[in-house]
């Protein structure tokens, strides 16, 4: 192995210069319910709002069940046969993703917008090569790709996520978790999109292949003005590298803001509570504080707000009522009854 | 630490031999899973051991346990030697070391109820003496683990419960022996944030209510500076690092722990600091370098490091480190 050590110095995002980014995904009032023959519809996601700019990266923060793939999945229009998106719009440079044929939306997957799905670097075919399965990813979408410009575009792919070329002919169990995962945002940039969806990229990986990948992330939304939507339970990641945060609890938006008032400023007890259950090494000797309790069913919300039983600062109108969003700021919401009076 | 240590490591080594080459001429290479490891455990003590998967510390903790045998070194339990303990004797000891895996959704038998699967340690040990006795013990097992009061969880199914109340069931089935080290191995990586807290919250109170001592292996190094007296970080197979846990923080001194700590996400934006990447995986553990099994990867690595394979620094108060930038001469002067 050659002199490998890289020392990187990173810099909060000028959210000035976001702010006039232009906005290309525009999330607005997305229901989505599962339904089933026999149960009651699960109201997976509900009148959830979110927008995403041009460069930006919005970590989507939430325990398991929340929602989040579910909303990730509706953008794409993936849901599996029991979803349905019962109401909102979802718009992708002004055109309403949820009006598209499914011929017109099959030109904006991947394209346009493509996703890294959570564990997918166990998803590779085991018995095609790295090589082959990122040409399979252009030529669905650019059939009439000529042989040459796609084993250039192979090996510039390879190159830009730090594998090198000369690796495109192995098969997958030849390479590490990283590397898998390397290949795996290899594949989701294939078709040159303006916006990735990364669920869980780095869940499975050691701490240390993890800083890996979300370095290489960041270094190529920069590079190639991309935008990202980062989906994980690790608030950690999220301060590390986003520039806003939405946080989900039980289908809902519990609080959306910039990275700086969410670790900084959180109004909803969720996300404060959320804080101190995470371990944080600035302060390794304090007492983890646990949420008790677990996150609601879908399929049997309580009546109120769905953080209701296990919020510490629960009064009546939790349990009657379901809060509105409140915006407390420019560019922060947050929906819990106790912001009602500011 | 106080008085003598519950659990002594000593230059415990674990090999697997792997491929061999031809029927005749059978070569046979080593993969150094644990090599060369001592430590201690103290009473009442939470030691952390960290490290990337494939380092050896679930390896480590499955020898310690009986469950792979040691190639080389010694283990002592309350200053015996149970190296080599197997049958009667071993089981004996199990008693006194219970294990609590990682995957609480794998680890539980879902045809069984709570009550029965931990019952069922204290059978298979024959202990508890009559109905009565093992249901107190039962009951006091699944307190200590948080599940209040035993009763509404006894008849229950595994599925019946969320993945924390699950990891709680596990704890409990290793409590009812009234275990003196509990080896936890990655014991909330499968669980949600939220819930973590409070299963690591419950192992760090084990040692108050029972007098427990564990070992706790993580690969996140966050995890184990909340609720552990020492830490030990392992790279392929050896400590490279061990020393109070505050002080390891504050002042690591192996390259790799700084790297590991440098590379933690800090959840506050306003702290984003300078990362260490190391590029690369860890080396194969079955072609270990020469020298210093870390130095290509150390962005410190000198001549040295390319020879000789490090010893063991003392740098006082029980903190010590295997890295040549701790040989006197050479940190003084002639660092490349």
């Amino acid at each position: 192995m050659t002199e490998m050590k890289s020392i990187e110095s990173r810099n909060l995002h000028p959210a000035m210069n976001l702010r006039s980014a232009p906005v290309i995904l525009d999330v607005q009032h997305v229901s989505v319910d599962f339904v089933s023959e026999r149960q009651t519809p699960a109201h997976a996601v509900m009148d959830l709002s979110f927008m995403l700019r041009e460069g930006e990266m919005l970590g989507l923060v939430g325990e398991s069940g929340c929602g989040k793939t579910t909303l990730m999945l509706s953008i794409l229009r993936l849901l599996p046969a029991a979803g349905r998106i019962v109401s909102g719009k979802i718009d992708f440079f002004e055109r309403d993703l949820l009006d598209l044929t499914e011929a017109g939306m099959n030109d904006i997957r991947w394209k346009n917008i493509s996703i890294i799905f959570q564990g997918a670097m166990n998803a590779l075919n085991p018995v095609r090569t790295i090589g082959d399965q990122i040409k399979e990813a252009i030529v669905v979408h650019f059939p009439r790709t000529s042989k040459q410009s796609l084993a250039e575009r192979i090996d510039e792919l390879l190159e830009m996520v730090g594998i090198g070329a000369n690796r495109k002919d192995q098969y997958p169990h030849q390479y590490s978790g990283g590397m898998r995962q390397r290949a795996m945002i290899a594949m989701a940039l294939a078709c040159n999109p303006q916006i990735v969806i990364a669920d869980e990229p780095t869940t499975a990986l050691d701490v240390m292949v993890q800083a890996q990948i979300l370095e290489l992330l960041d270094n190529l939304r920069h590079k190639l003005g991309l935008s990202v939507i980062l989906v994980t339970h690790d608030l950690g990641v999220v301060a590390e590298i986003c520039d806003t945060v939405l946080v989900m609890y039980g289908g809902v938006s519990a609080e959306y803001a910039d990275v700086d008032s969410i670790y900084n400023d959180p109004r909803h007890p969720y996300t404060q509570q959320l804080l101190k259950a995470f371990p944080d090494l600035s302060r390794p000797k304090d007492r983890l504080i646990a949420i008790p309790g677990y996150p609601p069913q879908l399929n049997a919300l309580p009546p109120g707000c769905r953080f209701a039983p296990r919020c510490p600062q629960v009064f009546e109108r939790c349990n009657i009522e379901q809060p509105a969003l409140y915006q407390l700021g420019p560019f922060h919401q947050a929906g819990c009854h106790l912001l009602s009076a500011s | 630490m106080s008085a003598a240590p519950i659990l002594q490591v000593k230059n415990l080594r674990k090999l697997f031999p792997f491929s061999s080459e031809g029927i005749v001429h059978r070569t046979y290479t080593y993969v150094h899973a644990v090599d060369d490891v001592s430590f201690e455990l103290g009473q009442t003590e939470v030691l952390g051991l960290v490290g990337e998967s494939g380092c050896g510390k679930s390896t480590l903790a499955l020898t310690l346990l009986g469950l792979e045998t040691a190639t080389g070194g010694s283990i002592y339990f309350e200053g015996e030697d149970i190296t080599h303990l197997k049958g009667q004797p071993m089981k004996e000891l199990r008693r006194h070391i219970q294990m609590v895996f990682q995957d609480p959704y794998e680890s539980l038998n879902p045809l069984m109820t709570i009550g029965d699967i931990v019952t069922e340690p204290l059978k298979v040990h024959g202990l508890g003496g009559d109905k009565r006795e093992v249901a107190s013990r039962v009951n006091h097992a699944l307190e200590d683990a948080g599940l209040n009061p035993p009763e509404i969880y006894k008849n229950r199914f595994p599925h019946e419960l969320s993945g924390g109340q699950r990891q709680r069931v596990v704890i409990a089935g290793a409590l009812v022996l009234e275990p003196t080290i509990l080896l936890a191995d990655e014991p909330v990586s499968m669980l949600d944030v939220s819930i973590r807290a409070e299963i690591l919250n419950l192992l760090a109170d084990l040692r108050n209510t029972r007098g427990i001592s564990v070992l706790f292996i993580t690969h996140d190094l966050a995890t184990a500076a909340y609720f552990t007296d020492r830490v030990a970080v392992m790279y392929l197979g050896r400590i490279v690092e061990i020393g109070p846990t505050l002080e390891v923080l504050n002042n690591p001194a192996h390259p790799y722990t700084k790297a590991l700590l440098s590379v933690i996400p800090v959840p506050n934006p306003r702290q984003r600091r300078e990362r260490i990447i190391l590029s690369g995986d860890p080396p194969n553990p079955v072609n270990l370098p020469p020298g210093c099994r870390f130095h290509p990867r150390c962005p410190s690595a000198f001549e040295r490091c390319l020879q000789d394979d490090p010893i063991n620094f003392d740098l006082g108060e029980g903190h010590s480190v295997h890295c040549w930038l701790h040989d006197a001469p050479v940190s003084a002067s002639n660092r490349v």
